[in-house]
């Protein structure tokens, strides 16, 4: 007997969600970055569920899409984060006030 | 069986998101997001989805993570000691959203049930079929998505250039 497509949703919901709450409450913007990923992949998991009930190859190609703008927003993420250290010398988001000064 | 397979996915996929944002220690939390990409791809292959597993470990966990890491250790970054000051309305917000996620799927269970899934068709391999579809039906945003790595590429060698001014000599 198959998985109800009802408890994929719950799941990749309950990641969003997670992935939410991380952007939320942390200082760190590594971490925020990381809590994005966690968004991604739970679309993902969404995509890759839909396409096996519906028997349509689409979803897989848009996860590949969707890997694919992670991929690039990952490299100019860390590049973004590295510029920012060597300005601050911080990365928590705290110190990055410069436009309420 | 499915079932078995579902559910040892879904907690570990659960508890290592919980992890990634409750741990301190940016390193752990890089660490238990790799655990979480493996059961991904675990749970990928349940879905008849084989070539996409094999993309989830080879680039989320092989590419991206890595480079996660490697930020990390080159900004040598200590543990926060504590969280952002929005914590309280971050969590009232989470909750609130949490609480509407779950209503909305009791009330879709009354609606008209979900597509039961029909059995795999047997017919070409999941590879292939992606393979046809990407280089005939999505050949253009295939196109789309080289030039956005293309972008990402001299976006980031420009971004962390040590000075773009300065001349070299």
């Amino acid at each position: 007997m198959a998985v109800p497509l009802s408890y994929y949703l719950i799941l990749s919901g309950f990641v969003f969600l997670t992935g939410v709450v991380g952007v939320l409450i942390r200082r760190n913007i590594i971490v925020i970055l990381l809590s994005v990923e966690l968004m991604l992949n739970a679309t993902n998991i969404n995509f890759v569920a839909f396409s096996e009930y519906f028997h349509n190859v689409a979803g897989q190609v848009f996860v590949f899409f969707a890997l694919t703008v992670a991929a690039a927003e990952v490299a100019v993420g860390l590049a973004i984060i590295i510029a920012l250290h060597r300005a601050h010398s911080s990365i928590y988001i705290d110190d990055l006030n410069l436009l309420k000064r | 069986m499915d079932h078995i397979f579902f559910f040892y996915f879904a907690a570990v996929i659960a508890a290592t998101s919980l992890l990634v944002v409750a741990l301190r220690n940016p390193v752990y939390s890089a660490l238990s997001l790799l655990i979480m990409f493996f059961h991904v791809a675990g749970l990928y292959v349940t879905l008849h989805a084989e070539f996409l597993a094999a993309v989830q470990i080879v680039v989320y966990a092989g590419a991206i993570l890595v480079l996660y890491l490697f930020v990390v250790m080159l900004l040598s970054i200590k543990s926060e000691e504590r969280y952002h000051s929005q914590l309280p309305v971050a969590g009232l917000l989470g909750v609130m959203l949490c609480t509407e996620v779950i209503l909305l799927f009791i009330q879709s269970r009354t609606g008209a049930a979900a597509p039961a899934a029909a059995d795999p068709i047997a017919g070409p391999g999941n590879t292939e079929m992606i393979g046809e579809a990407l280089y005939s039906t999505y050949l253009f945003p295939f196109e789309v998505a080289s030039l956005i790595l293309l972008v990402a590429m001299i976006g980031a060698i420009i971004l962390a250039k040590k000075d773009i001014n300065e001349p070299v000599q």
